[in-house]
């Protein structure tokens, strides 16, 4: 896969290949799961690569709505069925929601890896 | 006929301060004004913010005013989008959002009260709806319902409902409550307000 980017007027969702990583930056608030079904098939077709490790890096992620946290929620908790591929995400604690919203996902992936910084 | 559910706050008392917005909801304001909803709830957010006290610490009352400027944006955000999405459009009653500020006590500035709130109009069939998932909601243990809700999105391939009131208490521990009423008998319309209450 090559570098993908998903754009809106306030966000951009970015994959690097190289790294394996999912960039989301800005603020990201669609409508709910039809809206945000261009990033979930991004994420599933990473998944489907079987990498080893795959990381979402949220740290300039400023905002993020109850559709994009059910988004993310239901994606990592298909994750427990597809063993072999780490899942890390980043936050950050400049953007208080991510202290208090990230820690649910935990309880649907136990082997997440979540670091705050 | 009236009917409250969870932790509603019926009047307010005038001298209190309050900021209210309206909206014509109709099919396409909602699809191309969208992100409008984010912009409205983070205005009262920042607005919200003005009422903080500034008499602590610098770098704590930064760290604060950024939490409550978050918490007030995200809980105000998912009002206004419930209220935009299941309003009734062919009833041609307007949105109503807005906040009130409650001080505990104001000699000392100690803490704040932001009670956000939005009203839409709705039909008889979705209200009824919306109040059986209510009463399922009050009576659960919500950290707990948030994973059912999930989990069965997942079964289902359909979007998780609920979880923007889910995330309001969990995560900011909001205090919620739900008023239904009858404001016009023959069309029958109905209205229901959200009331979310988080203190910073």
């Amino acid at each position: 896969m090559a570098i993908e980017e998903i754009k809106g007027t306030d966000y951009t969702v970015q994959y690097d290949p190289d790294s394996t990583t999912v960039d989301f930056a800005g603020l990201l608030s669609l409508g709910g799961a039809k809206e945000y079904a261009p990033i979930t098939d991004l994420l599933n077709k990473i998944i489907d690569q079987q990498p080893e490790q795959m990381t979402l890096d949220l740290r300039k992620l400023e905002f993020l709505n109850s559709s994009g946290i059910s988004m993310l929620s239901k994606f990592v908790l298909g994750l427990r069925k597809k063993k072999g591929t780490q899942l890390v995400i980043l936050g950050s604690d400049e953007m208080p929601w991510q202290g208090k919203s990230l820690k649910n996902l935990q309880k649907f992936l136990p082997s997440l890896k979540l670091e705050i910084q | 006929m009236e009917k409250i559910f969870g932790d509603y706050i019926e009047e307010f008392s005038p001298e209190l301060d309050s900021l209210e917005m309206t909206f014509s909801p109709s099919t396409r304001s909602i699809q191309k004004r969208w992100s409008n909803n984010r912009l409205s709830a983070q205005f009262v957010a920042d607005y919200f913010s003005a009422f903080l006290p500034t008499n602590e610490d610098p770098q704590n009352c930064d760290r604060r005013i950024k939490e409550s400027k978050s918490a007030v944006s995200y809980v105000a955000n998912e009002l206004l989008e419930n209220a935009m999405k299941f309003s009734d459009r062919t009833s041609k009653f307007k949105v109503r959002f807005g906040v009130y500020f409650l001080e505990d006590d104001p000699e000392k500035n100690s803490q704040i009260t932001a009670v956000i709130y939005a009203t839409n109009s709705t039909t008889p069939e979705n209200a009824e709806k919306f109040q059986r998932f209510l009463t399922q909601l009050l009576a659960s243990d919500p950290e707990e319902f948030y994973v059912t809700q999930v989990e069965q999105s997942l079964e289902e391939d359909s979007e998780a409902s609920g979880l923007g009131f889910l995330t309001m208490i969990n995560d900011y521990s909001a205090k919620l409550g739900w008023k239904f009423d009858t404001i016009n008998a023959e069309p029958q319309i109905l209205t229901v307000s959200s009331m979310a209450q988080i203190t910073v």
